[in-house]
């Protein structure tokens, strides 16, 4: 047997799929509608999340028995405000080029609904490496449906992936815009990542059979 | 179910324990990290104005700005003048690139007179004139540098935001769109201030009628595009009078 055991494998898992944080939970829609029309904000954004939620989550795990219940919801916010500010701090201090690329995502990671919601669901209830397994996986199901939904609108709508001009150049009508392709500037608004988003959901659920309802 | 956690007593020394902990440590990691951070934005300024300049590592696609280790000395040797402009009274100043735009645009709304920084610089034998401009995004705070010759036609800009939205507003930091200000005029032949509008429906992708007084707008960042014609229109309009000196 490898380094985990079936359950430990499952919460790095589960999430990915059948229990997708994003196109199963409904949490994190926000992010994933306002910073996925480009590939590359979309990868470092899951990236940021995944950092904050692992080391959240073990921070929430250790302090579980000690949080005043009545007010846990302010202490986990105060954990994660606090986190996310040093992070930020001494990235300015060290790499400032970097910080100036992640800084425009540090409100986004603290009002993330999914690391309050880990924190509150698992980690208040879990292990600290069980809840640093748990934030991992939640974070890589929400950075897939990310980059997923990143791919769709930064090709369908600018014609680049990771600002690479793969469809040829727009202006000068080289590659497919000589046959007369147009990019879809309506993919770069948010209700078009909605719509990728419904369209992912559908898919998946009509797929996934432990996701299809009774009825 | 009763539990230790549940008194109230214990919540609230939890709560002041739990302030005064977070608290001091973030206290402690600002203030250790200050000068760090105060060096890295005095850097940046200077990079900012050489960029504008036209001094900057920029490849095909990207735009780079020279290394933070070579900046102070590159900004000695392009920057030939450093001059503060108060209502009538110009002055030298070889720290005129310290002073805050934002609070000096408060001063100027309290009546008082603001002090205009100008950073005058030579790239290739043409002598060129650096304006600092500070202005509102969708989310935060948007600024800038705009470079331009004894004419007022912008020679380079750079732009950068706070928080603009990543993959919209945000964009108005990449060279696609700095890149269009690149000879627009902002004076109309009779001499008078127009500014450049970042303009929708401007038809113009590559940018070639350069007396329009408009550059395309990025699709999905029509807040921060207007920012961007406002701040270049309000901070721009100021320096008129410096110009006009200028020819006389």
């Amino acid at each position: 047997m490898a380094l985990l055991s079936k359950k430990d494998a499952g919460l790095l898992t589960d999430p990915l799929t059948d229990n997708n944080p994003i196109t199963v939970q409904v949490l994190g829609i926000c992010s994933a509608l306002a910073i996925t029309a480009e590939l590359k904000a979309s990868i470092v954004m899951a990236l940021s999340v995944m950092a904050v939620l692992a080391l959240g989550n073990v921070a929430i795990s250790l302090l579980r028995n000690i949080i005043p219940s009545k007010i846990r919801i302010i202490v986990q916010l105060v954990v994660v405000a606090a986190l996310v500010i040093i992070v930020d701090l001494i990235l300015k201090a060290f790499s400032y080029e970097l910080s100036k690329t992640l800084s425009v995502f540090v409100g986004l990671i603290i009002t993330n609904c999914i690391i309050m919601g880990r924190f509150e669901a698992f980690a208040l209830g879990n292990g600290p490496w069980k809840s640093f397994l748990d934030g991992i996986g939640n974070a890589a199901g929400y950075g897939l449906i990310l980059v997923i939904v990143g791919f769709f609108r930064e090709l369908l709508g600018s014609g680049t992936l990771l600002g690479f001009k793969v469809l040829g150049d727009p202006i000068e009508k080289t590659g497919l815009y000589a046959i007369g392709y147009e990019n879809n500037g309506f993919m770069l608004l948010s209700p078009m990542a909605l719509i990728v988003l419904g369209i992912i959901i559908w898919i998946q659920r009509s797929r996934n059979k432990v996701l299809i309802e009774e009825n | 179910m009763s539990k230790k956690t549940d008194n109230n007593l214990y919540t609230l020394v939890f709560a002041v324990i739990m302030v005064l902990v977070v608290g001091s440590v973030l206290a402690f990691f600002a203030s250790s990290l200050k000068p760090n951070i105060d060096e890295n934005k005095r850097v940046e300024k200077q990079q900012n104005i050489l960029y504008a300049l036209g001094v900057n590592d920029n490849d095909e696609s990207n735009a780079n700005f020279i290394s933070s280790a070579v900046a102070g000395k590159k900004f000695e040797k392009y920057i030939k003048k450093q001059i503060v402009i108060q209502g009538d009274n110009i002055t030298e100043d070889a720290n005129a690139y310290l002073i805050d735009v934002k609070q000096q645009q408060t001063f100027a709304k309290e009546g008082k007179e603001r002090k205009l920084p100008l950073f005058v610089g030579e790239k290739d034998g043409k002598i060129l004139y650096v304006a600092p401009i500070y202005g509102k995004g969708l989310w935060d705070a948007i600024w800038g540098y705009v470079a331009m010759d004894e004419n007022m036609i912008i020679q380079g800009a750079y732009f950068d935001h706070k928080g603009e939205t990543p993959g919209l507003g945000a964009n108005i930091k990449q060279r696609f769109f700095m890149d269009d200000f690149h000879g627009e005029h902002l004076l109309t032949d009779e001499g008078e201030f127009k500014g450049v509008t970042v303009a929708k429906g401007n038809n113009d992708p590559k940018n070639e009628r350069k007396s329009d007084y408009k550059v395309d707008a990025i699709a999905g960042a029509t807040i921060t595009g207007n920012g961007v014609s406002a701040m270049i229109k309000s901070d721009l309009q100021l320096y008129v009078p410096y110009f006009k000196s200028l020819k006389n």
